[in-house]
């Protein structure tokens, strides 16, 4: 279905960009990939509603006479409701900004929120904060959404029937009471990491009056590998930061620092290091070994898939070629001459960079590999220079896994009697020979604070419903220990508590209030006399000052890693545990805009799939949407199989997080859950499992073949040094003429350029996009037919060899075209352009021929096929942004530019009499980009940034040879100059 | 053969078709001359209100400022109404037992809202934004009427579309000196026809038709 009257400018080759294997495998066959795509197979679904033509028509009848009855009413009358007192500071219509953060077992996420008349609508990142510096990732962007969720526990459970706070309290007071007679010998205490320095004092307190009591903390994805590699290394466990703007080769062992809330920072970072102008002569340069695929290997100048005995192989060669001594019986690990070459490659490369070269290693990652790589790290001279070490960042470390697993023990001997879990979900995701679902079955009583029923909630006798972060009070440590203060947006919603509330009753403090035992640990640590200028500035700021860790020198007491546990032959297929993009270790499975959000390199929505590498899909006569059973030492789980370019052969990946099976009615059920492989002794990847082909095949709804753009030259690649080289404007099909109307553009023109090179396809901006301008989602079946709303899509292509293929991605909103296509096929005027050179959408007008979809090139307009957005329920309707419009069913909507940023900005500066500045509107994509890779501004504006990079070599238009004239344009993706290392793939073209 | 039809018939005939077609047209002016009348744009229609407030009496008769009230026309979107307190920054003083204002002194002593009826009340996907239109020079008056002389308030205009881009489109006919856009009883000292196309060029104003600038 190519466009004969129009040729593309560099028409397809055997060479060019794939999007799926259907796709390159139709090209080698000389057919035609859209004839075969999985996603046309996958999507039965046309209407989820069926209808007789007579139906049809009657339908059609009966609501035009409807509409017409509905139309002579008039507006109903609204009441305006005034303040008793007005507040301070608040301008109704105005939002106003709070700094508050979110929390994680990494580090927090310092955050700004937005709030219009008191409700949160759009998280932003908090530029004073180290780990966000003005970013996001997907997860805190879906954390409205979280809060607002009508699904969230509301009222306080005893065995599932209602109860309340003061029935609580009168069985669980009496409870501890009891356990203070005994010291607390059978009281236990669960919690995710502990980051907040409040809870740990609390708890900290809480033991020395429970001196027999225990506090055992446990998060599946924990720092437990790394803590043990670091005690081995130094014998003291610290944390080590890379500094990627003075490092020039980084070698990544299955480090994916990339993604999630960690990864903000170092995509900031990262990004820097590799933005490519005109000017630029060099660029950080990126090595990654991996089992798995990962937004880290795709953004990796050179990759290497191999599966995790292998992978452990590399990297004692490469430590090996570094002069880092292993123990005598670390010898023995087996390497193809193929991935000797690479290994010995890059080792020369980081050699040749010493003291501005660096080695992460993955926290999935065993102990002597950790070790080792401090080891490699201080060979290389990086100590100081590239990496720097701190304190960890929870407030306690321990080992986990072994903490846990004591826990288990005593809840199967009946010791416990009262059981506290402070959040976290341990019956789903403990590893599955604990059999904690027994063991925590066993407690006495069990009190469980959770945000949401759970798996755990279920087992509990007393459910308390948590607060959200965004309505209580508390405090959080980053990476490299600043201290934010955690400040709620919004009164309780529900009758919540926060762990620290729950855990003053234990402490006999019952009614004492999150924010005075937050205050008053803060107060207590004060030195000043002014604590009152001191708390007010940080809670203003977001961050308290003069709390984050200063450096730990660290001396090297072990550098000869013993690597002979590694040395066991892997035998069978080998396997990886991965969290997951969307639902990260399942506390986001009911987070319908995460799991709407297409996962950044399968494209998949709405499930898992256990991924597996393209030969091993051959030999096992595996294709995409097979269903097979996987099975090791005696747990089995059916699974479908995605087939995933780039994978590592030999060796398949269980996305966890999944497999709910008490997640509210959005998480229960996706996906399949692979926790039950989740072992002590193989945490993160295994060997010895099996794949039994089923015979059946599932449905995913996946993305990657929705809006064709009919597989032009769409995304250019370049290499550094060269940017002149090729032109990339390609001459246009039929010269400039054309039957618009010529317009002029001679005031404030807004434009967006996106850099391809430093784009890492996080999804923070889609996510971002979907809050700010309150998208809705659509469902699974919606999402196969094609009918995703999502305003900004990022499209992935592949490169090269389908086994370890270079990984192309491009964010896609609207393209702002000068001559649009849509806007002369619409009948009735619905979409016109501004005299900003704005595409504009009218909803009102909207009549739903969809036309405008059918003639836009690019393929980003959304039709709302149904009444996606819930206008019915209460809680929903707090989220949305009151300065966009609500789209009912039957409208078209697309990428606006963020015109509500646009007028807000517009509208203050017009105030002031003067045009609105170059840089002075920030979209939403734009603001939340960790990489920065989206610039928008007014491209008349020469001191424009965005002026400048139109004005960059490898700026390019999509489609240009069409003369739309777009207004949304790239920058080319680049390559760093190559090592000597393996032949240069054919991106110069 | 006998005539089937009568020769009346012809003329029937001719009456029907022509007055079909003045029936649908007739409808259709109906409709729009419906959609265009008070009924259904509530313009002139006084509005009920917990309190019977007078702006008439409180302007012209006070002569208090627009802005003592609505505090954040000139920086925000909505021009906003004045809290319970601002009533009582006066009546706590004065008719301090009237009981017409004991709504107004419930809610006081409760903290509670004053439920008003909103007057003027734009559909909700169009944006409107006071503080650019008083910049601007466009005055109360021109879009709220005389309300110095509004006893009980009332919508002056029917806030249709059509009724905005009559200004947007011509903004010189009733553009104003920045300065008088409070003053209810401003008239130009010289001819409109003059005054407008100078301050439209003097203060920048671009008049804007495109959709985005009022619907987003």
């Amino acid at each position: 279905m190519s466009h004969p009257s129009h040729p593309s400018a560099a028409p397809i080759g055997p060479d060019s960009p794939w999007r799926s294997l259907e796709e390159i495998e139709a090209r080698a066959s000389g057919g035609e990939a859209s004839d075969t795509p999985l996603a046309v197979e996958a999507n039965p679904v046309i209407s989820s509603v069926e209808l007789a033509r007579r139906d049809f028509l009657r339908a059609v009848g009966a609501s035009l006479a409807v509409a017409g009855a509905a139309a002579c009413t008039r507006q109903p009358d609204e009441k305006i409701h005034a303040w008793g007192a007005s507040p301070e500071a608040l301008i109704p219509g105005k939002p106003l900004y709070f700094a508050t953060a979110m929390p994680w077992a990494s580090g927090a996420l310092g955050l700004l929120v937005e709030s219009h008349m008191g409700r949160p609508t759009k998280v932003e990142g908090n530029p004073e904060h180290p780990a966000s510096r003005g970013a996001t990732d997907a997860f805190a962007q879906a954390a409205v959404l979280e809060l607002y969720d009508p699904t969230r526990a509301q009222l306080m459970r005893r065995n599932g029937a209602i109860s309340t706070w003061s029935g609580f309290l009168d069985e669980f007071r009496p409870a501890v009471e009891a356990q203070r007679a005994r010291a607390g010998a059978g009281m236990r205490i669960l919690t995710p990491t502990v980051v907040s320095p409040t809870l740990h004092a609390q708890l900290t307190g809480v033991l020395k009056e429970f001196p027999r009591a225990a506090w055992v903390q446990w998060s599946p994805h924990n720092r437990d590998a790394a803590r043990a590699g670091a005690l081995s290394a130094f014998g003291a466990d610290v944390v080590a930061h890379a500094a990627f703007e003075r490092t020039k080769v980084v070698l990544s062992l299955d480090d994916d620092f990339l993604a999630g809330p960690s990864g903000v920072r170092a995509t900031r970072e990262f990004a820097a290091a590799r933005r490519a102008r005109r000017a630029t002569t060099s660029m950080l340069r990126l090595y990654a070994v991996e089992s798995s695929i990962s937004i880290t290997g795709a953004a990796a100048d050179d990759r290497l898939p191999v599966r995790p005995s292998v992978l452990a192989a590399v990297a004692a060669r490469v430590a090996a070629k570094l002069g880092v001594a292993t123990s005598a019986s670390s010898g023995a690990l087996p390497l193809a001459p193929e991935h000797e070459r690479w290994a010995d490659a890059v080792a020369a490369d980081l050699a040749a960079n010493r003291g501005q070269s660096v080695v992460l290693v993955g926290a999935e990652q065993p102990a002597e590999i950790h070790a080792l790589a401090h080891a490699m790290n201080h060979a290389l001279g990086a100590v100081g220079k590239t990496v720097r070490y701190t304190e960890p960042t929870e407030c306690a470390s321990s080992d986990q896994s072994e903490a846990l697993r004591a826990l288990a023990g005593e809840l199967q001997a009946g010791r416990v009697e009262l059981l506290i879990v402070l959040e976290g979900n341990p019956v789903y995701d403990a590893p599955a020979e604990l059999a904690f679902r027994d063991a925590f079955a066993k407690a006495g009583l069990r009190v469980t604070l959770s945000l949401f029923d759970n798996e755990t909630t279920e087992l509990s006798h007393w459910h308390v419903p948590a607060t959200h972060f965004l309505e209580s009070w508390s405090d959080a440590r980053a990476f490299d220990g600043t201290v934010s203060i955690v400040q709620p947006l919004i009164a309780p919603l529900y009758d919540g508590r926060s762990a620290h509330e729950l855990l003053a009753v234990v402490a006999g403090k019952a009614g004492a209030k999150a924010y005075d035992l937050v205050r008053a640990h803060w107060q207590a640590q004060h030195e000043d006399d002014d604590f009152e200028t001191y708390w007010k500035r940080s809670l203003h700021d977001g961050v308290l000052a003069g709390r984050g860790f200063s450096n730990r020198s660290v001396a090297l007491s072990n550098a000869a890693p013993d690597l002979a546990r590694l040395a066991a032959t892997a035998e069978g297929l080998e396997y990886v545990l991965r969290t997951d993009p969307a639902t990260f270790d399942g506390r986001f499975a009911a987070n319908a805009w995460l799991q709407e959000c297409p996962r950044p390199l399968t494209k998949l929505t709405w499930d898992n799939a256990l991924l597996i590498g393209v030969a091993t899909a051959k030999r096992l006569a595996l294709s995409s949407g097979d269903r097979v059973e996987f099975s090791i030492e005696g747990a089995s789980v059916e699974a479908p199989v995605w087939v995933a370019p780039g994978h590592a052969e030999e060796c398949v990946t269980l996305p966890l997080g999944y497999g709910r099976k008490s997640a509210g009615p959005i998480g229960t059920g996706v996906g399949f859950d692979a926790y039950p492989f989740v072992r002590r002794a193989a945490r993160w990847s295994g060997s010895g499992a099996t794949l039994r082909k089923l015979g059946r095949r599932h449905t995913f709804a996946v993305t990657q073949e929705h809006h064709d753009m009919e597989r032009r030259d769409l995304v250019r690649t370049l290499r550094l040094g060269a940017l002149d080289a090729a032109p990339l404007h390609p001459a246009l099909a039929h010269g400039e003429t054309s039957m618009y109307p010529p317009v002029k553009y001679d005031g404030v023109a807004f434009g967006m350029v996106i850099d391809l090179n430093t784009c890492v396809g996080c999804n923070a901006c889609v996510i971002a996009c979907q809050s700010e301008n309150s998208i809705p989602v659509v469902g699974k079946e919606e999402v196969a037919a094609g009918r995703e709303m999502h305003w900004l899509r990022i499209d992935r292509y592949y490169e090269g060899e389908p086994s370890n293929p270079r990984v192309l991605l491009q964010p896609v909103p609207c393209m702002h075209c000068e001559n649009a296509p849509c806007e002369v096929v619409c009948p009735v005027g619905a979409t016109t352009h501004s005299p900003e050179g704005l595409n504009e959408m009218t909803y009102n007008r909207c009549v739903g021929t969809r036309y405008c979809s059918n003639n836009c090139p690019y393929k980003v307009r959304r039709f709302n096929f149904f009444a996606y957005a819930d206008l019915e329920t209460e809680s929903l309707k707090l989220q949305r942004n009151p300065d966009v419009s609500v789209r009912t069913r039957g409208v078209m909507e697309k990428c606006s530019y963020c015109v509500q940023r646009i007028q807000e900005k517009r509208i203050g500066a017009r105030r002031e009499g003067r045009d609105v500045g170059g840089d002075e509107i920030v979209t939403a994509c734009q603001q939340v980009c960790p990489a920065q890779a989206i610039t928008f501004g007014d491209i008349n504006n020469a001191s424009s940034a965005v002026a400048k990079l139109r004005a960059e070599p490898h700026h390019y238009g999509l489609l240009e040879e069409l003369n739309t004239k777009p207004r949304t344009t790239y920058l080319a993706k680049v390559s760093a100059p190559r090592s000597e290392l393996s032949p240069p793939p054919g991106d110069a073209r | 053969m006998a005539q089937i039809f009568h020769p009346s018939t012809n003329t029937l005939s001719k009456v029907s078709i022509f007055g079909g077609v003045f029936f649908v047209l007739g409808g259709l002016w109906l409709a729009s001359a419906l959609n265009r009348s008070s009924y259904v744009t509530q313009a002139g229609v006084v509005r009920a209100q917990p309190v019977a407030f007078g702006h008439k009496h409180h302007v012209a008769g006070l002569g208090i400022d627009c802005r003592y009230c609505h505090t954040s026309v000139e920086e925000a979107a909505f021009a906003g109404i004045p809290s319970t307190k601002t009533c009582m920054t006066c009546h706590s003083q004065i008719w301090t037992e009237a009981p017409m204002l004991e709504p107004v002194r419930a809610a006081f002593r409760a903290d509670a809202s004053i439920a008003w009826t909103r007057v003027h009340d734009l559909p909700d996907f169009a944006y409107f934004d006071h503080s650019l239109h008083l910049a601007k020079g466009i005055g109360c008056v021109s879009c709220h009427g005389q309300v110095d002389q509004m006893p009980l308030a009332w919508r002056e205009h029917s806030l249709n579309m059509e009724w905005c881009l009559s200004c947007h489109r011509e903004p010189e006919r009733y553009v104003r000196p920045p300065s008088e856009v409070f003053n209810m009883n401003y008239a130009p000292e010289r001819p409109q026809i003059e005054v407008g196309p100078e301050l439209v060029r003097e203060l920048h104003i671009k008049g804007r038709t495109n959709c985005s600038a009022c619907h987003r």
